[in-house]
């Protein structure tokens, strides 16, 4: 890792820390500060929008986990994302278990049916693989709509109780607002800390090359369905904090289109990295939202007819070229242009 | 006898199918690129067939015409703008690049025909619906079938006679073996994307003239290809249109005979299984691995 000149690691406790230097550990404790007094500060609309954001980093960060760092194609976070939401859904309005109490299992259950779809990856990579999750994507959904709807209400929106904690009900945005910082805040620790660890090491060799390695005694099958089941966990607990986040379930919200979504935020930010992640979802997120404010501006330069369409239409057109830019001109993304900032103020004025 | 009918049906819907599943596999073979914008481009290929027939009252012959120029535009600008600066990138921002302009296409498809369904004129196809003993056929996928099968002789007749062809088939064993032959190797890109977007969009309008053509729909119709195409083998042109026939039978067979909600999935369940069973497909090329 980079470090600041005249920094030294005298013990092992220095060398394995994550916060390293006094400024680090003031950004670090400001931002937590800054974090917990947000929602006095900013209004409804805006709190939506960051809640949005810190759900899909969440699962952004399980799927940066499976392609970034192990190089394996998913293009079926969104579907796994609903497995998370439905069964929540279920345990809590058919089977009574509080919210708190249905999470886990969501998430495991989300966890194992991307084990099961990352199964094919023992034996084939690459474009096959992106066809296995397709497949996921595409037979998920459909196994939500056709084969329990009294279970999971077919294509209607399902609503769930609003949790509550404590005694506090969790209805207002930022009352949830709390619990899905906690949530995300948590997970890009955690996600921070198996990057460097064993696991994450594993990881990355197998993205670089997966025979070699496996001749240096890495266990590919282990180590590349661990990665699908904490990609797949990570999509379940997105999904349960979608739920939170929209108080309602539909199987609208976990398509094909969701799934692109990701990766290519993941893609904007920088595949494998953290703060990349987090830099490419909240682009990809305001973007979006400015497109839906200057789209209706631009559309009421046209007739009625074209300018209804212009409104939908702006949004996938501005993310694809969104994309397409970034990967011709920026392919190592967001995160990339990040430590330049970086290595620019720390060799200032000898920017060389 | 209603399991012929759904045979029959099937068949013919393959034919479709196999269209668009060439048109991956050209592309693959010659640019290791798999083209996941496949159905984007095809319902634009669609739109502007439809553009000529309803906005411009063209005859058919003339908004065919029209629509295979348009293409051949459109397949020259993609490699040319998007996949040529991408050359030899990972794999995962080619597929990246062809998901994105798979939402950009989708957007300028809301923007320009909204997105309701538009459906052609009836009876657009000249012919009436052809009853053979006991089974029903839609003249306009008998059309379908017919058009799918005369492509893919002119295909084969072209691969196999024309310099062109011959260039193609080098370029897709191996790029710098043909290039040092003196192959001009990103005009054969060029030509390989050319000739995927016309079919993309003669299997677009075929696909449009049956059931409609809808921005959001339409694509994940044509999706259905990629199954086939596994199916046959990522390498294999035959492959692709065995491929496409038989998911076409099956996905007719199973939604016709057992649950048409069914039918619709089951192409997915066939590529799972093809995928872990055999990956490399009936005809495709079994990958050694070196370090």
């Amino acid at each position: 890792m980079w470090r600041p000149c005249g920094v030294f690691d005298d013990t092992y406790e220095k060398d394995i820390a994550i916060v390293r230097t006094p400024t680090q550990w003031m950004i670090t404790v400001g931002s937590l500060v800054a974090l917990m007094v947000l929602p006095k500060l900013v209004g409804g609309h805006i709190l939506t929008t960051i809640n949005l954001i810190a759900v899909s980093i969440v699962s952004a960060l399980g799927l940066n986990i499976l392609t970034g760092m192990t190089g394996q194609i998913s293009l079926g976070q969104g579907a796994f994302m609903g497995v998370g939401a439905y069964t929540l859904m279920i345990f809590m309005n058919h089977f009574g278990f509080s919210f708190w109490m249905a999470l886990p299992f969501a998430m495991v259950c989300a966890g194992f049916l991307g084990l099961i779809f990352g199964l094919p990856s023992l034996r084939i990579k690459g474009f096959y693989l992106a066809m296995a999750t397709l497949a996921a994507q595409f037979i998920i959904p459909w196994v939500i709509i056709n084969v329990r709807p009294d279970l999971t209400g077919g294509t209607s929106t399902i609503t769930i109780e609003a949790p509550s904690f404590f005694g506090i009900t969790l209805s207002s945005q930022s009352r949830i607002y709390y619990v899905i910082m906690f949530f995300t805040v948590t997970v890009v620790y955690l996600t921070r800390n198996l990057a460097r660890c064993k696991i994450g090491r594993a990881f990355v060799a197998i993205r670089d090359n997966d025979l070699a390695a496996e001749i240096m005694g890495i266990e590919i099958f282990k180590y590349k369905l661990l990665s699908f089941f904490i990609c797949s966990l990570l999509a379940g607990l997105a999904g349960c904090l979608w739920v939170l986040w929209m108080g309602a379930v539909n199987v609208d919200n976990f398509t094909l289109h969701e799934s692109i979504w990701y990766l290519g935020m993941i893609i904007v930010g920088g595949l494998g990295s953290i703060p990349g992640t987090v830099f490419g979802v909240t682009f990809i997120r305001l973007l979006d939202l400015l497109v839906q404010y200057v789209g209706p501006a631009i559309a009421s330069f046209f007739p009625d007819a074209i300018g209804a369409a212009i409104k939908i239409g702006i949004s996938p057109f501005i993310f694809g070229l969104v994309i397409l830019l970034f990967l011709i001109y920026e392919p190592r993304g967001l995160a990339h242009r990040w430590e330049i900032v970086k290595h620019f103020y720390r060799r200032w004025p000898f920017s060389y | 006898m209603l399991t012929l009918q759904f045979l029959t049906t099937g068949l013919l819907t393959g034919g479709i199918y196999a269209l668009i599943a060439v048109s991956i596999v050209l592309v693959y073979k010659a640019t290791r690129i798999f083209n996941f914008a496949v159905g984007e481009l095809l319902a634009l290929g669609g739109y502007f067939c439809y553009s000529f027939v309803v906005w411009f009252h063209f005859p058919l012959w003339l908004a065919m015409l029209g629509s295979l120029m348009l293409a051949v535009i459109v397949g020259a600008l993609v490699e040319r703008l998007l996949l040529r600066p991408l050359l030899s990138q990972p794999l995962l921002t080619i597929i990246m690049a062809t998901l994105a302009l798979s939402s950009l296409l989708n957007g300028l498809m809301l923007m320009i025909w909204t997105g309701y369904t538009v459906t052609f004129p009836r009876n657009l196809l000249p012919g009436k619906t052809l009853i053979i003993g006991n089974i029903v056929m839609s003249h306009e996928l008998v059309w379908a079938f017919a058009i799918a099968m005369a492509t893919f002789a002119i295909l084969g007749y072209f691969f196999m006679k024309t310099r062109t062809g011959l260039r193609m088939r080098a370029v897709s064993e191996d790029h710098e073996l043909s290039m040092s032959c003196g192959v001009n190797i990103t005009l054969i890109f060029a030509v390989t994307w050319i000739l995927a977007v016309v079919m993309g969009t003669l299997s677009g309008f075929l696909l449009g003239n049956r059931i409609g053509l809808t921005p959001s729909i339409t694509p994940l119709t044509a999706l259905r290809a990629f199954p086939a195409v596994l199916f046959g083998g990522l390498e294999s042109v035959v492959g692709a249109v065995v491929g496409g026939l038989t998911i076409g039978i099956i996905e007719g067979m199973v939604g016709g005979l057992i649950n048409p909600n069914l039918g619709e999935i089951s192409p997915y369940v066939i590529l799972l299984f093809v995928l872990v069973v055999r990956p490399e497909g009936l005809f495709g090329l079994k990958r050694i691995e070196r370090i």
